[in-house]
């Protein structure tokens, strides 16, 4: 029964990632048919590369975890899929890369399921994970091959390759807090006081908040990265409540967060300068708003049914191919092509949060809610900066943007979501052999 | 902690609906507003960057066409003929929009406008759907006709009378559209500042936008409308010989013929000579009724449909003018006073004359092809008016047979063809005087109609319009029927 039930999930897996193949492949035609649009047809062979390797993660998850939940990686594949039509469609030179980087980041999927046979084998590597989390985040502080691109101290390089720790910081972290918070829950969730009926907790407890937050701080202050900043916190503060049911830890995170963002408003100018863009972009529409006002044309441009894609002019926006690329997608797909990114987004959040729910071990549970978290929230924050409804922090959008170690961690991730999601159903599989 | 996932899942999905509802927001509510914002030049330079077509004459001379530019513009229009089709081809600036046939056609140039509906194959391959307009205008007889008004401020407009196509329209000064296409936006302003600060209004087409009196030329509406309305025949009545016409109410003011000479006679005799005191008698027995009828049957007062944009009309006072003014009727009569005419509808006049009465609908589109050949537009001729009827037409030809053969446009002769035509020429008040000659040819069966004016001669006499007009129509009828 259950491994007819593993079986079907792998055939809804293959059914989905051929509906997600052949839609990646009519919009890279369509890019094709514009009367003004030419693809150059050696970037053919990369989408084949690209179809071929996502065939090779659904073949993985056949072997590794046949259990496992079916629509995300076909979602997942979806989402590299159109963002490499638009990659292509962009800049045929990091169409190549990108096939490259998805390459790499398949390749970090298998070898997730393969290192990772149980999900409860990491939580004892907490530390180890803590350690690595930290020390990716650091890196590019570190002189010499800490690298300064667009204003942020955001990269690594090491010989002729660069690349964003902080993309795999997030992942590690999620796996330390995740551990160390099971861990710590009855602790963190034990009042020792009710003020006015209102559960305050013990002041020693709030260390590990003062710790994250200020290794936020550290992060917008010294790598001017508010994005990745903003995200850590909110990870911690979610991952938190969600651990330990206490409202009160929201609260705190919310004045502690409200405490960073005016001290980065007062501090720095060009979170002053973000903000002043995020109110009035108008103002500053050929300097400081530029980019943010061309993406707003982009989306009008693109309407309700978009400009069809190699029709419109998206190159108009600087880092169009990073972390402008949703903007691109308003002005060629249109509303219909902006929702259904949204869309495949809360289904894979959907999908995140149901395995999360659905597994028993409060590791387990916590790690996947984490790492979904990780994905809405990511998500939000780019396309709410991207569409002018929070202030604009530049991180990529899961999936779809350009750039190797967003594709790469982001691949990890899902492998640890599908891993976590196996588990569940191994554990029904054989519910003899679950403790207690 | 269940709990706490569900209420995580409501927190995403309210964050979700927010950027959706966002989304609705900037690309269909607020979508138009930021679409028209002054700081948004996106749909400009999307228009601008498509592809167009070619526009070339009738016989194959390339107008207008797009080369590849090194710049974000991705094409270059240019102009490889510059000033002499300048009036009539247009300009395709980023910074001033368009002109012309650039104007006029810029659906069909740039492929909106394409026949054979859906095509399977636009499924499979990329395909160019950009068209090619043909215009009638012939580059050779462009050519001539410039050449033959030199560097006169002028204009030549020539027709074939038998379907409206345009043949030839050339008019000086002029300028080069390359200067406002170049996507050197400084350069492009500068120029823009320049022409149009000249005195002389280089980017005024002034074939078809430009009204000048037609003087004497006119006298053709005036014998077409007295003999269609029976005010008078051949033969009947006999102007007395005058020098000058005793004009009515006037206090003693006269119409005089030009240079004191002494004229009469029957219509044919006095459309040959060109008698100022017989036409002036004529339009104050035709009367302002009639004679503003007959120069609206002409096509005065209505803009000719000609396919070219922001076209002008001609213009004749309306018969109320005249109940209180009779001098200004005998004026009118000769063309001067309140009568005003673009060069086109002076050629429409004699294309009229030529096609037993009826005015065909001018036009300068032949026809526009696709990248493969394939004829997606044509053109269908149409009248556009029945100036008067075929008998009329015809005795009126015969009369302006008289002109050229043994009067005023003797310069207009072609060994071996029978050319009708009539001269003008209108003072303007500083000592000077517009040329006219309108004219068609063979009589008997026109294939072309020929109007130009020169403006401002001095020292001019009646003969002047015959002297100075009348060789460059002759020239451009010669060419066009090779002989």
């Amino acid at each position: 029964m259950s491994t007819v039930l593993a079986a079907t999930r792998r055939n809804t897996e293959l059914g989905l990632m051929l509906m997600a193949g052949v839609l990646t492949a009519g919009a890279y035609t369509l890019a094709g048919l514009g009367r003004s649009s030419h693809l150059p047809a050696n970037l053919i062979p990369f989408l084949l590369v690209i179809l071929g390797l996502l065939a090779v993660a659904h073949i993985a998850t056949r072997r590794l975890a046949p259990g496992a939940d079916g629509i995300l990686l076909p979602l997942a594949g979806l989402l590299n899929g159109i963002g490499y039509v638009f990659i292509a469609r962009l800049d045929s030179d990091l169409a190549a890369l990108q096939a490259l980087w998805t390459a790499l980041g398949v390749g970090a999927f298998v070898a997730t399921l393969v290192l990772v046979r149980r999900a409860r084998d990491i939580e004892r590597l907490r530390y180890t994970f803590a350690l690595i989390g930290i020390g990716l985040l650091l890196l590019p502080l570190a002189p010499g091959i800490g690298q300064n691109i667009n204003g942020s101290r955001l990269w690594v390089r090491l010989g002729s390759v660069t690349f964003q720790p902080g993309e795999l910081a997030k992942i590690a972290l999620c796996v330390f807090f995740a551990s160390y918070l099971v861990e710590k829950q009855p602790l963190l969730a034990m009042g020792t006081r009710r003020v006015a009926g209102v559960w305050v907790p013990n002041v020693r407890h709030f260390g590990p908040m003062v710790l994250a937050w200020g290794f936020s701080l550290v992060v917008m202050f010294w790598e001017k990265d508010l994005g990745s900043s903003l995200l850590f916190f909110a990870l911690f503060i979610v991952l938190l409540w969600v651990a330990t049911d206490r409202g009160a830890y929201l609260a705190i995170g919310g004045v502690m967060f409200a405490a960073g963002a005016t001290l980065a408003y007062n501090a720095f100018a060009h979170v002053r300068t973000r903000v002043h863009v995020l109110a009035d972009p108008w103002s500053v529409a050929s300097g400081a708003g530029y980019q943010t006002v061309q993406a707003l044309f982009a989306f009008a441009a693109g309407g309700v049914t978009g400009t069809n894609i190699g029709q419109g002019s998206p190159q108009r926006i600087p880092a169009v191919a990073t972390d402008f690329i949703f903007a691109a997608i308003g002005e060629e797909l249109g509303l219909l092509g902006t929702v259904a990114v949204l869309v495949a987004f809360m289904l894979m959040v959907g999908a995140g949060l149901r395995i999360a729910m659905r597994v028993e071990s409060p590791f387990e549970k916590l790690l996947a809610a984490g790492l979904t978290a990780i994905i809405g929230l990511q998500t939000f924050i780019i396309i709410g900066g991207v569409t002018r409804l929070v202030p604009l922090t530049g991180i990529t959008l899961p999936f779809v943007s350009y750039g190797g170690s967003s594709l790469i961690s982001n691949y990890i991730l899902l492998a640890l979501l599908l891993r976590i999601s196996d588990d569940t159903r191994a554990r029904e599989r054989e519910p003899e052999r679950v403790p207690a | 902690m269940n709990r706490q996932i569900r209420h995580l899942g409501i927190v995403l999905f309210v964050l979700f609906t927010a950027l959706f509802v966002q989304l609705n927001w900037l690309q269909v509510i607020d979508a138009h507003d930021l679409n028209n914002n002054p700081a948004n030049s996106r749909a400009a330079v999307r228009d601008f960057i498509q592809p167009r077509g070619v526009i070339q004459t009738s016989d194959g001379a390339v107008l207008a066409q797009s080369v590849a530019s090194n710049d974000a513009f991705k094409l270059q229009r240019q102009y490889p003929l510059g000033e002499l089709f300048a009036h009539v081809t247009g300009f395709f600036s980023f910074t001033y929009g368009s002109e012309g046939a650039e104007r006029e056609f810029n659906d069909e140039l740039t492929g909106h406008v394409s026949g054979g509906g859906f095509n399977a194959r636009d499924l499979l391959l990329p395909r160019d759907k950009t068209a090619n307009v043909t215009l009638t205008l012939s580059n050779k007889l462009q050519q001539i006709a410039s050449d033959g008004l030199g560097q006169r401020k002028g204009a030549v407009v020539a027709l074939d009378p038998r379907n409206g196509a345009v043949l030839a329209m050339v008019d000086y000064p002029t300028y080069d559209p390359a200067a406002l296409a170049s996507h050197n936006q400084d350069a492009v302003r500068q120029s823009w500042t320049e022409l149009n600060a000249d005195t002389d209004k280089p980017l005024l087409p002034q074939t078809y936008r430009e009204r000048f009196f037609p003087g004497s030329s006119f006298k053709v509406v005036t014998a077409a409308t007295a003999l269609a309305t029976g005010t008078a025949t051949i033969t009947q009545p006999i102007y007395p010989n005058l020098t000058e016409l005793p004009l009515p109410n006037a206090g003693g003011q006269t119409l005089a013929n030009f240079g004191g000479e002494r004229c009469g006679g029957p219509l044919p005799e006095a459309l040959r000579v060109s008698c100022n005191t017989a036409f002036g008698q004529l339009g104050l027995d035709l009367g302002g009724a009639k004679l503003t009828a007959g120069a609206e049957a002409f096509g005065f007062n209505k803009v000719p449909p000609l396919d070219l944009p922001f076209g002008a009309s001609s213009a004749f006072p309306p018969a109320s003018a005249f109940d209180r003014d009779k001098p200004a009727l005998a004026k009118s009569a000769i063309g001067q006073q309140d009568v005003s005419a673009t060069p086109l509808e002076m050629a429409l006049v004699a294309a009229g004359i030529g096609n037993n009465g009826v005015i065909m609908t001018p036009h300068v589109l032949a026809e526009v092809r696709d990248t493969d050949g394939n004829v997606v537009k044509g053109y269908d001729p149409k009248p556009w008016l029945t100036a008067v009827p075929a008998g009329v037409a015809n005795t009126v030809r015969d009369m302006m047979v008289g002109v050229v053969n043994g009067g005023t446009g003797t310069a207009a002769r072609i060994p071996g063809v029978t050319v009708a035509g009539k001269t003008g020429t209108a003072q303007t008040g500083n000592n000077t005087s517009h040329t006219w000659f309108i004219s068609f040819a063979p009589a008997e069966a026109p294939r072309i109609a020929v109007a130009v004016i020169v403006e401002n001669q001095p020292n001019v006499s009646e003969a002047t319009g015959g002297t100075v007009a009348a060789p460059i129509a002759q020239a451009v009828m010669r060419a066009a029927l090779g002989s």
